[in-house]
């Protein structure tokens, strides 16, 4: 049984589709997130499913039961808001038991599940203060220790750290993926983070133009995108995309990147990334993807059991990073990114030889921007 | 003004002089007819016959202030203003609270439970603050009449409430505008209805424009004269009505000093509620604006 399913939502503003039939289904205890650019329809669907918003088709069900013209209060859900939504003239410990006291929980009960809550978010020395009395980062413990207090089967999260600096908005990821862990809690995250999605979830679905685009694992939506878009919105720096054209045969594909006033770049495409789709796009123009990370320097040390197919470029630009150095390459017609070693010694104007895992390329049509290979 | 540095030559000290002059001959003359009145209401009558307006009282007595209150004539009868102040009171308090009430119940229901033509229905309202007055006094009569509530005090309530309904609601409207309907959506999922949200969650954040609507609407009500002289009874007069009725009362020697003294008894509320309240006026009239 799905802890949350929703099948075929459709949401109207007038004359305005912002949701186009979304499905989808998730377990109990599984995390997942609605990642996408504003106004994909992200904040929509969650305010579907708290019941805030009501859809104009299809239906949501939570832990079997439908839901879908239920109001908010009766769907057994809790919510943690962008702006948190404290509520200002209250203690923290009034403002954690409100949603108790609503549901007529007795006094005893609600200080007990006050406590808890103070404890495992560590905001016990707080309980006393009015939320104007917190920094950002206390203030979003508490709304988190609103939605724990009632333990819900769903929590919903909508970009509950984008009001937070950086430093604090990664120390918190890591305290709410741990909170995961620890509670085993069903949760909907929403964010326009690619980084959130990838770190925190266990499922991630792609939005864009109030439809899902792709719904998988972290690793699948990063390494097997589904389009262009899903493959250029997550990862950062994004994914390279180079023009390129089709030739040769099965067994022994090839991939030309034209480049201005120079000799054509030629890639094998490899055997075991073949598909039967590709024998109709022979002399065709193609989108090839690749990750900044799939190159990687020459080492002259490996010499021959070197992996990857040679390929050697003019640095434009050298940003290093600590960790390691992006570089900027004119590639094609165009600039891609690379990502190498710190310890490789590059200016800008000077030739470098890199090597390119064409393993883990993709391949999308130029038109439709669909996935092929 | 402070924050700009500028060198003090001599001439922009005299200019400076001159405007702290010019500001306050200004204030000289708005407070000039206050003082009169107050020197006037502390003067025997000889000594307003014999001297000028602004001679400061030789035997300062409280006498007309206790005439006004509770023996002069107003009308028929002579009974002094005091009853009629306590009659302002009955009808100000009431038509204060519910009007102030309603307004931010519209003024929540408007922003934080948005419905179809809820932006129209507010429009509609705002009429309710450019209709004069006078154009609706005989239809208010008649419906006054049918409702059996005709020359009482709960009839001159009514009228007060839905004439101050327009301007509440224009000042909650604009304020919970400004309050986050995450707050509503927050407590609606924490199993809040309509009237708890309103209770619990914006009713106590709700204090400076509490504040503005009271003294608003206490200054407007407690200063009608119109609807005070249409629609009151005999007994139900408020003092605005009773101070016309004094001074016009011409029977025996004009009491300067009683009028002035009446009069001061009729503006004295509204001047203590805006010294107590004053400074949360501007306050709440200001808040929204500049975020935080």
């Amino acid at each position: 049984m799905s802890a949350l399913e929703i099948q075929h939502v459709c949401k109207d503003f007038g004359s305005t589709q912002v949701l186009k039939d979304v499905s989808l289904a998730i377990d109990s205890g599984e995390f997942l997130i609605l990642v996408g650019p504003s106004g994909c329809g992200k904040s929509t669907l969650m305010n579907a499913i708290a019941g805030l918003e009501p859809v104009t088709s299809g239906e949501i069900h939570i832990g079997g039961e439908e839901i879908t013209w239920r109001t908010p209060a009766e769907r057994d859900i809790a919510m943690v808001f962008q702006s948190y939504a404290l509520y200002p003239s209250m203690t923290v410990r009034q403002n954690i038991a409100f949603g108790l006291e609503m549901r007529k929980v007795p006094k005893a009960e609600r200080e007990a599940a006050v406590e808890r809550v103070a404890d495992l978010l560590q905001i016990s020395n707080l309980l006393e203060r009015k939320p104007s009395q917190l920094s950002g980062g206390q203030r979003q413990r508490v709304a988190m220790g609103r939605a724990l207090a009632r333990e819900p089967q769903i929590y919903l999260f909508d970009e509950p750290l984008s009001n937070l600096d950086a430093k604090l908005r990664v120390e918190m990821r890591t305290e709410i993926k741990k909170l995961h862990q620890r509670l085993g809690t069903t949760i909907v995250y929403v964010t326009h983070d690619q980084i959130e999605a990838m770190t925190l979830a266990d499922c991630i679905a792609v939005m864009r133009d109030g439809r899902i685009l792709q719904l998988g694992s972290p690793d699948e939506i990063y390494n097997d995108p589904v389009d262009i878009f899903v493959a250029g919105f997550m990862g950062s720096p994004s994914m390279n995309f180079i023009a390129a054209t089709l030739e040769g045969e099965a067994g022994d594909y090839r991939l030309r990147v034209a480049t201005p006033g120079a000799d054509d770049l030629v890639l094998p495409w490899p055997i075991s990334r073949e598909t039967d789709a590709l024998a109709d796009q022979v002399g065709r123009s193609l989108v090839l993807g690749l990750r900044p990370e799939h190159f990687t320097e020459e080492d002259a040390r490996l010499g021959e059991r070197a992996e990857g197919t040679p390929l050697a470029a003019t640095v434009s630009v050298a940003e290093p990073t600590g960790a390691d150095i992006l570089l900027r390459l004119p590639l094609g017609e165009g600039e891609i990114t690379a990502r190498v070693d710190p310890h490789c010694r590059v200016t800008p104007g000077e030739r470098i030889a890199l090597r390119v895992d064409m393993r883990r390329a993709v391949l999308f049509d130029a038109a439709s921007e669909r996935r092929l290979a | 003004m402070d924050n700009v540095i500028r060198r003090q030559t001599p001439m922009a000290r005299l200019l400076r002089v001159l405007v702290y002059a010019a500001l306050g001959v200004a204030a000289l003359f708005y407070l000039l007819p206050l003082a009169v009145m107050v020197l006037t209401s502390f003067k025997p009558l000889d000594e307003i016959t014999a001297g000028t307006l602004l001679t400061l009282p030789e035997n300062p007595t409280l006498a007309p202030w206790v005439k006004a209150w509770g023996e002069a004539c107003t009308g028929m009868r002579c009974e002094g203003m005091g009853g009629y102040f306590w009659n302002s009171f009955a009808i100000v308090i009431p038509a204060v609270a519910i009007s102030t009430l309603l307004g931010a119940l519209n003024g929540y229901a408007l922003t934080k439970w948005r419905f179809k033509g809820a932006e129209l229905l507010f429009a509609l309202m705002l009429f309710g603050c450019f209709i004069p007055f006078q154009v609706i006094l005989l239809p208010m009569a008649q419906t006054l009449g049918w409702l059996g509530l005709s020359s009482s005090r709960a009839g001159l309530i009514l009228v007060h409430v839905i004439f101050g309904v327009a301007f509440t609601t224009l000042f909650f409207r604009n304020f919970y505008v400004s309050i986050p309907d995450e707050l509503v959506s927050a407590a609606k999922l924490d199993g809040a209805g309509f009237f708890r949200i309103f209770r619990r969650i914006l009713l106590p954040v709700s204090t400076p424009i509490i504040v503005v609507s009271v003294i608003w609407q206490f200054t407007q009500i407690w200063n009608d004269f119109l609807f005070g002289v249409a629609f009151s009874g005999h007994d139900t007069q408020p003092v605005t009505v009773a101070l016309n009725n004094l001074v016009n009362t011409s029977t025996g020697v004009k009491e300067y000093n009683v009028d002035m003294a009446a009069a001061m008894i009729a503006a004295l509320p509204t001047l203590v509620v805006y010294v107590l309240a004053g400074k949360y006026f501007v306050r709440g009239l200001t808040a929204g604006s500049v975020k935080g």
